[in-house]
């Protein structure tokens, strides 16, 4: 067994282009949700969403890439891109032939699947953009990465709704761990603020119209952002013996389903999950300092989670976060987002608040972090992602 | 009874797996075991059957503008909106 330690990340939310401007605005409470700029936003009855704003493709991808990369594509690049240079890894050799990636999305192609649609159903046309098929593709992000890195290892996409990058980053570590791959790069990404996107989710009555307010008494729905952020894992000893800078250590995973409902979250599946990646990390539940929860800001998920996160914790309850509040909802994309307040929490000792946030909800009964980071000695952080069909993922990180 | 309300028993019979019989306008909503998928599927046939815009959001049902408390409730809100429409 292998010990995995991340020793790149990158990113792009609507907080930020990279890492540093991410932690800056988790830092300050920014929020990244404003009005959406969408084509047919009036046609919405939600206009409000966390988007990446001054995003010019043709500023970082030659134009091969511009007519293939779908959004979604170019965010898992460019996050990539990030986080390779900050690990400092050139892929050649033996460790060429066995790094690969694992990415989770939701959506996939989805500005492609739209802009297609558009032009055959509204515009009445009766051709589409020869190169739909491979950039709507789900799996397009991994191709891309694996092919701009020469990875030649294991590569593929994993979906799983709300929990997608969760269960791609979960599957990363058990590679490394296990030994399959010294180095695999791994996250999510998802560019679902579209119009078909999003009235699709104004159909289900889950949406916020006005902002997004995790644990609040008063809080009214999810709001959705858009974005990505990918990490490099990687064997601890491969790590060392190239003197790598360390960002943390990745300590357990565990995934478990509620087999309940397709909507409704199970307390049950969550709390299992929890509890499954403390024990696959062999720690106890006191050492857990931080919770970046799943925090959707819904009725149903907020208060079943901190159902959960009470069952596992009790008395003893460690510091729980949304950051949804702040970057939104990124869908199959938002574990990765997420795990970088993990980041922040173990490397900086700086806990990101859940923004939003207006009065406290008996029901939720943690201590959330209101509106203001809070600084604190994290040695253990959970990431939380309990998705839609009650399937849920959970990873465990430690401070190196 | 009007159109608007026969049409209104048929569409929360069906999802309510009953006859149109079976319910009568003091009928409770929270009686039929509506499941929240349920709910939202009935207020999008609402909005198909009549063209309106049922304002309702799953995170707070018991503070809606729209009263879907009963049959007959509903059958009121929804004649609401359509004089709105009219007006």
């Amino acid at each position: 067994m292998q010990r995995v330690v991340i020793t790149g990340a990158g990113t792009i939310n609507a907080l930020g282009q990279d890492v540093t401007q991410t932690f800056a605005a988790l830092a300050e409470g920014r929020c990244g949700i404003g009005p959406l700029d969408i084509p047919d936003v009036d046609r919405l009855s939600i206009r409000i969403g966390a988007q990446v704003r001054g995003w010019t493709p043709s500023e970082h991808f030659d134009l091969r890439g511009l007519s293939l990369y779908d959004r979604m594509t170019q965010f898992a690049l460019w996050s990539a891109r990030q986080a390779v240079d900050q690990s400092g890894l050139v892929f050649d050799g033996d460790l060429a032939l066995r790094a690969g990636v694992v990415l989770g999305t939701a959506g996939g192609g989805l500005g492609t699947i739209d802009d297609s649609f558009r032009a055959v159903y509204a515009e009445g046309k009766n051709r589409v953009h020869p190169l739909t098929v491979p950039r709507l593709m789900a799996s397009a992000g991994a191709s891309h990465i694996s092919m701009t890195y020469g990875l030649r290892g294991p590569a593929f996409t994993v979906t799983s709704a709300c929990a997608s990058s969760n269960h791609a980053m979960g599957l990363a570590f058990q590679m490394v761990r296990s030994g399959a791959a010294p180095v695999m790069l791994t996250g999510g990404a998802e560019a679902m603020l579209t119009f078909g996107g999003l009235k699709a989710w104004e159909g289900l009555r889950v949406m916020a119209a006005d902002s997004c307010r995790p644990f609040s008494a008063d809080r009214s729905g999810m709001v959705q952002g858009e974005g990505a952020a990918v990490f490099v894992f990687e064997a601890l000893d491969h790590a060392r013996a190239r003197g790598a800078e360390i960002l943390a250590e990745v300590i357990g995973f565990a995934m478990t389903s509620d087999a309940h409902d397709i909507v409704m979250p199970s307390a049950d599946g969550a709390r299992r999950a929890m509890q499954g990646a403390l024990a696959d990390a062999g720690i106890a539940a006191g050492q857990v300092g931080y919770i970046n929860a799943h925090g959707t800001g819904t009725k149903a998920n907020d208060s079943n989670e901190c159902a959960a996160i009470r069952a596992v914790f009790g008395s003893d309850l460690p510091l729980v976060s949304s950051t949804k509040a702040a970057h939104g909802h990124i869908i199959g994309g938002t574990g990765a987002v997420e795990l970088l307040a993990c980041l922040m929490a173990l490397q900086r000792g700086l806990v990101a608040p859940t923004v939003g946030h207006q009065r406290d909800d008996p029901e939720c009964g943690v201590d959330v972090v209101p509106n203001v980071a809070r600084e604190a000695q994290v040695e253990v952080a959970l990431s939380n992602a309990f998705a839609f069909g009650g399937l849920n993922a959970v990873l465990a990180l430690r401070r190196m | 009874m009007t159109q608007t309300a026969q049409t209104i028993f048929a569409i929360i019979a069906e999802k309510a797996l009953l006859a149109p019989s079976d319910l009568t306008p003091e009928t409770r909503l929270a009686d039929l075991a509506l499941d929240s998928l349920a709910m939202v599927e009935l207020i999008f046939a609402l909005e198909e059957a009549f063209d309106i815009s049922v304002p309702f959001n799953a995170n707070d049902p018991a503070a809606q503008e729209f009263d879907l408390s009963s049959v007959g409730a509903i059958i009121a809100a929804v004649e609401g909106l359509l004089s709105q429409k009219a007006a």
